[in-house]
């Protein structure tokens, strides 16, 4: 055969070479496939763990009873029970480290989420205790009257 | 022309080293191997939701946006809810104002205030990643950057993603977005970073009534497990194939 004619055959080889070489040196060593198969699984085995250590930011009643015990107790005697401290308080993250302060949210629109009326049949937010915001004091703060942690009227008096 | 001697042996030899050589190539995509993994796991994620109980508070919405460094007041969410109306003359309204991050607190949605004895239902629909089964936001991924755990999360590699978007286009669901402080593609990861330390996803936890629930549904003693066993779930879309893994408790076909 013709030098000529495969010539162009060494520039596609060359090009190939180089394309290989430069994919070892880009693609991280740990760029395999896992238990999944190759459509599901070809990944970065090293990601996994990065995902792993993300910050957990929301520690949960737990952490709060540590140092926060009676208001949690007296919390977890009330309705309100089922609100996580930080739904209100903001995520804990390395409270009392960082934050050193949570803030406390005392805007009317808080206890609205779950307490401004809503006549929706089949769902249960028919069944909260609401009040139509625009009639209900609308000029008071929610906790002038309510103690959030224990919302029952008549145990505040 | 007369094949000479050499020519072919040299023919069978590169046959034999192909034929020996080609298995070695192809391991990688041997399917029997990687069904055998997948059967010995013990371990899928799945999640319950009870549309029965939402309330529409948003606070699994603003929990996931704090725990997982989503811009708070950017219009992409990794979770939403949405709020249906169906009305006695049958139109459906539908809304999710912020994604719910700040909770369902006025009874006007699509512009109209329906009154209360107009409504014939009306509920609120949690939505997330479905961590399908067969995730169709993988397949189209041209650099696998994004896959699938043999827990079933899928998870998006932040530092390979190249932000070409097919996968947020791919998914059947919208539960994809680009993060528009990283420039990478986001999605909900079942918090990954929780349910791996025994803890539950942030939504999870923030949820006052139980309506959002995880559990492996591979364990037929776990308490979520149980229920989508044995209730009648549906699941969003599954015409798709995509065998999604959220189950929901109380389905409208008004929901889409």
């Amino acid at each position: 055969m013709n030098r000529h004619v495969l010539r162009p055959v060494f520039v596609a080889l060359g090009l190939l070479a180089i394309i290989l070489i430069a994919r070892t040196i880009m693609v991280p060593s740990d760029f395999r496939i896992s238990e999944k198969g190759f459509m599901y699984g070809y990944h970065r085995q090293g990601n996994e763990a990065e995902w792993e250590n993300f910050k957990v930011k929301y520690r949960s009643k737990k952490y709060c009873e540590d140092c926060h015990g009676d208001e949690v107790s007296g919390n977890l005697s009330s309705p309100h029970k089922i609100i996580e401290c930080e739904n209100c308080h903001g995520p804990a993250i390395d409270h009392p480290d960082n934050p050193e302060k949570l803030p406390i949210d005392r805007n009317r629109d808080l206890c609205l989420r779950c307490h401004a009326k809503l006549p929706y049949p089949t769902s249960m937010r028919s069944e909260i205790k609401g009040i139509d915001p625009k009639a209900h004091h609308p000029e008071k703060a929610c906790f002038s009257c309510h103690n959030p942690h224990h919302p029952n009227l008549e145990d505040r008096k | 022309m007369q094949p000479s001697r050499r020519k072919f042996l040299k023919t069978v030899c590169a046959g034999a080293a192909s034929l020996i050589a080609a298995p070695v190539i192809l391991k990688f995509l041997e399917p029997g191997e990687a069904l055998a993994a997948m059967e010995k796991s013990k371990l899928r994620w799945a999640f319950l939701v009870d549309t029965h109980k939402c309330i529409g508070c948003g606070f699994c919405v603003k929990a996931c946006k704090n725990e997982n460094e989503i811009p708070y007041d950017a219009s992409v969410s990794r979770t939403w809810v949405e709020r249906y109306v169906v009305k006695k003359d049958g139109t459906v309204l539908i809304d999710s104002p912020k994604a719910g991050r700040d909770g369902f607190t006025s009874p006007e949605v699509e512009g109209q205030t329906p009154e209360a004895q107009d409504i014939a239902k009306a509920f609120f629909v949690p939505k997330l990643c479905n961590q399908c089964e067969n995730p169709p936001c993988v397949q189209v991924c041209p650099v696998g950057a994004t896959y699938q755990l043999k827990e079933g999360v899928v998870l998006v590699d932040r530092k390979w993603c190249i932000g070409c978007g097919y996968c947020i286009a791919s998914c059947p669901y919208g539960a994809r977005f680009f993060n528009p402080q990283l420039k990478v593609a986001e999605k909900c990861t079942f918090c990954y970073h929780r349910i791996k330390k025994g803890m539950k996803p942030a939504c999870v936890g923030a949820c006052p009534v139980g309506a959002r629930q995880i559990g492996n549904i591979k364990d037929p003693e776990d308490p979520v497990a149980k229920v989508i066993t044995t209730s009648r779930v549906a699941v969003l879309k599954d015409e798709y194939g995509t065998d999604p893994q959220v189950y929901y408790l109380g389905l409208d076909r008004a929901v889409r």
